[in-house]
């Protein structure tokens, strides 16, 4: 039973990250994902000194909060001139430092120790029992995630056409009323819930990889917006049920394993991918030269 | 409130209101003002070129007038009313450098986004909408490419496909710019054609434009830009050597010699 727990934990964090990821790509916008998983840290452990507990609601808009400080942040500095790799660079160093020294600050009250939010713990998921009247719902992850993805892709599927112009032709949505600061704060919303959804299982460092591999994956194997996003999500979920049998089989880290999977399958679309893989091209010129 | 405005217009002005009027326009990124105190007044029903040298402020100028970047002072309106309430009568073809054309779409998908803005929040793109957009690419003779992922297109076929977009924008004025840059003569052919036929159908285009040695053939009115609005009006009056001398300052080595020489390959944007 629970590696039906763990499997599904992972897959749902894994289909929430491969809907957020294939936007930040193709908005190169990769990095502020990253800057948004890590800068939610002091949210979360502001978060539980208020409330004393996982409360999950409570974190939710913490970490929320910390989302768009940073995506705040990161925009007025960019515009008062700082290069944009630098400014990304500034804010969530900065931010996820304090969250470090409040999680040293106040360990006895938070029980939260620095290993599960970098590495996450989705091998106990199944441990973590949300009950409703003493009845055992299942894994509180599971129901967090499950959640989240709902939220995600309902938001995403009502503002389809938006989002992607937002993501291809910011000026052309601008001109024509779209409120195209209100879709990106949006979007990092989302990426900031989806971090402290995804927090517990895999954990900050590897839920950027869970962002962005997929999706750059899928980037290479199809030429439309739409099959972008499935594929992108089949290449996570794929990820994520490799990656569990390889860390059973070595009894190495769940989450590391399922990131490493995922890069293994970012290289085979690099080598093969049937339009941009390189064999492809090497065999398409050798074709043209004979 | 806008009931009020629209009875009480000023007496003696029955024509009906200027597609662009643009009365002290101040934009600046940084401290210095990019377009200073620009005012002018388009009529309905011409061809438009936009000059000036490389940061005259040609891009700032269309981007002010969309709403796209803020003013630091000066109004812009659109058929009298400010551009917001405006937006379905405006068409946009951006430098074509400003997206992405390895996004994941085609061809098709792209003319397509020229119909969002009529769409509403919520409502997606149809078969009504496709059947739009696959007539405009025909009417940029891309019909055949409509499959085809943009990434390959050529630069012309691109600045075709994003002509097409603004036809499907349906728009009563529109802004282009620079469309002309890094196309062949067949291409610009084919988008002087596309100009003069909305011309024709009464359409108001504001282009930006480099090639000075076509500009008497392509407008009819031209926009003499350098910060400051240098000249505006009839081609035949404003386009003198005086004047560009004037909006160019002293980088006009070679104009003289893009008079004599039409279509030598004058000062394509950078
Ligand atoms: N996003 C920006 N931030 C800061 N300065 C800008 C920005 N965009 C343009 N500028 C500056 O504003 C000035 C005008 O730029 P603009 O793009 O409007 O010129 P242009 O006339 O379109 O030039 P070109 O012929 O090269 O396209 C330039 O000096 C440029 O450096
Ligand atoms: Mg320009």
């Amino acid at each position: 039973m629970s590696d039906f727990w763990i499997i599904l934990t992972g897959s749902l964090v894994a289909s929430c990250c491969a809907i957020l990821g294939v936007f930040l790509v193709l908005r190169k916008m990769a990095m502020i994902g990253d800057a948004i998983s890590h800068s939610v840290m002091p949210g979360i452990v502001i978060a539980f000194l208020l409330s004393g507990s996982r409360d999950s609601v409570l974190m939710m808009f913490a970490a929320l909060a910390f989302g768009l400080l940073t995506t705040f942040l990161i925009q007025m500095f960019q515009q008062s001139g700082i290069q944009s790799d630098a400014s990304i660079g500034v804010v969530f160093t900065a931010l996820f430092a304090v969250g470090v020294v409040l999680v040293s600050l106040f360990a006895r009250q938070v029980h939260l120790d620095q290993d599960a939010i970098l590495y996450g713990e989705i091998a106990y998921v199944h441990w973590n029992i949300w009950e409703l009247g003493g009845v055992n719902m299942g894994p509180r992850a599971v129901w967090l995630l499950g959640f989240t993805l709902m939220v995600i892709v309902a938001v995403i599927s009502l503002f389809y056409k938006q989002f992607k112009l937002c993501a291809f032709d910011p000026a052309l949505a601008a001109a024509i009323g779209i409120p195209v600061a209100i879709f990106h704060y949006l979007l990092m919303g989302l990426v900031s819930m989806a971090t402290v959804s995804s927090f517990e299982s895999v954990g900050a460092i590897l839920v950027v990889g869970l962002l962005i591999i997929p999706a750059s994956t899928a980037y290479l194997l199809t030429e439309r917006l739409g099959m972008m996003i499935g594929l992108s999500i089949g290449v996570g979920i794929a990820s994520t049920v490799l990656g569990y049998l390889a860390a059973k089989m070595l009894d190495a880290s769940i989450a590391g394993c399922i990131v490493c999977a995922a890069g293994v399958l970012f290289a085979l679309a690099l080598l093969f991918s049937p339009s941009q893989g390189i064999v492809a091209k090497k065999l398409r010129l050798r074709k043209l030269a004979a | 409130m806008s009931l009020t405005k629209a009875l009480s217009k000023p007496a003696g002005s029955t024509a009906a209101p200027s597609p662009l009027s643009v009365n002290g326009l101040t934009v600046a990124y940084q401290k210095k003002p990019v377009l200073r105190g620009v005012t002018f007044e388009i009529n309905e029903g011409e061809l438009i070129g936009v000059i000036g040298p490389n940061g005259a402020g040609k891009s700032t100028l269309m981007k002010a007038a969309l709403g796209l970047i803020p003013s630091i002072g000066g109004e812009v309106l659109v058929y009298g009313k400010p551009y917001k309430e405006q937006r379905k009568l405006i068409g946009y073809v951006p430098q074509r450098e400003s997206v992405d054309w390895d996004f994941p779409t085609n061809a098709l998908d792209v003319v397509m986004m020229g119909r969002y803005g009529h769409l509403g929040w919520f409502r997606r793109p149809g078969a009504k909408e496709k059947a739009i957009a696959l007539e405009c690419l025909s009417k940029v003779g891309m019909a055949d490419f409509a499959d085809r992922q943009i990434s390959q297109l050529s630069g012309g076929q691109q600045q075709r496909v994003f002509l097409a977009r603004a036809l499907a924008q349906d728009a009563k004025l529109y802004f282009m710019d620079e469309p002309f840059a890094g196309v062949d003569a067949a291409t610009e052919k084919a988008i002087i054609t596309l100009l003069q036929e909305l011309k024709r159908q009464g359409k108001t285009v504001v282009v930006v434009h480099h090639d000075l040695a076509t500009v008497q053939d392509y407008f009819d009115s031209v926009l003499l830009l350098n910060v400051e609005l240098q000249a505006y009006g009839p081609t035949e009056q404003v386009f003198t050597q005086e004047r560009l001398q004037q909006t160019y300052g002293g980088r006009l080595a070679f104009l003289d010699r893009s008079f004599q020489v039409p279509a030598a390959d004058s000062g394509k944007g950078v």
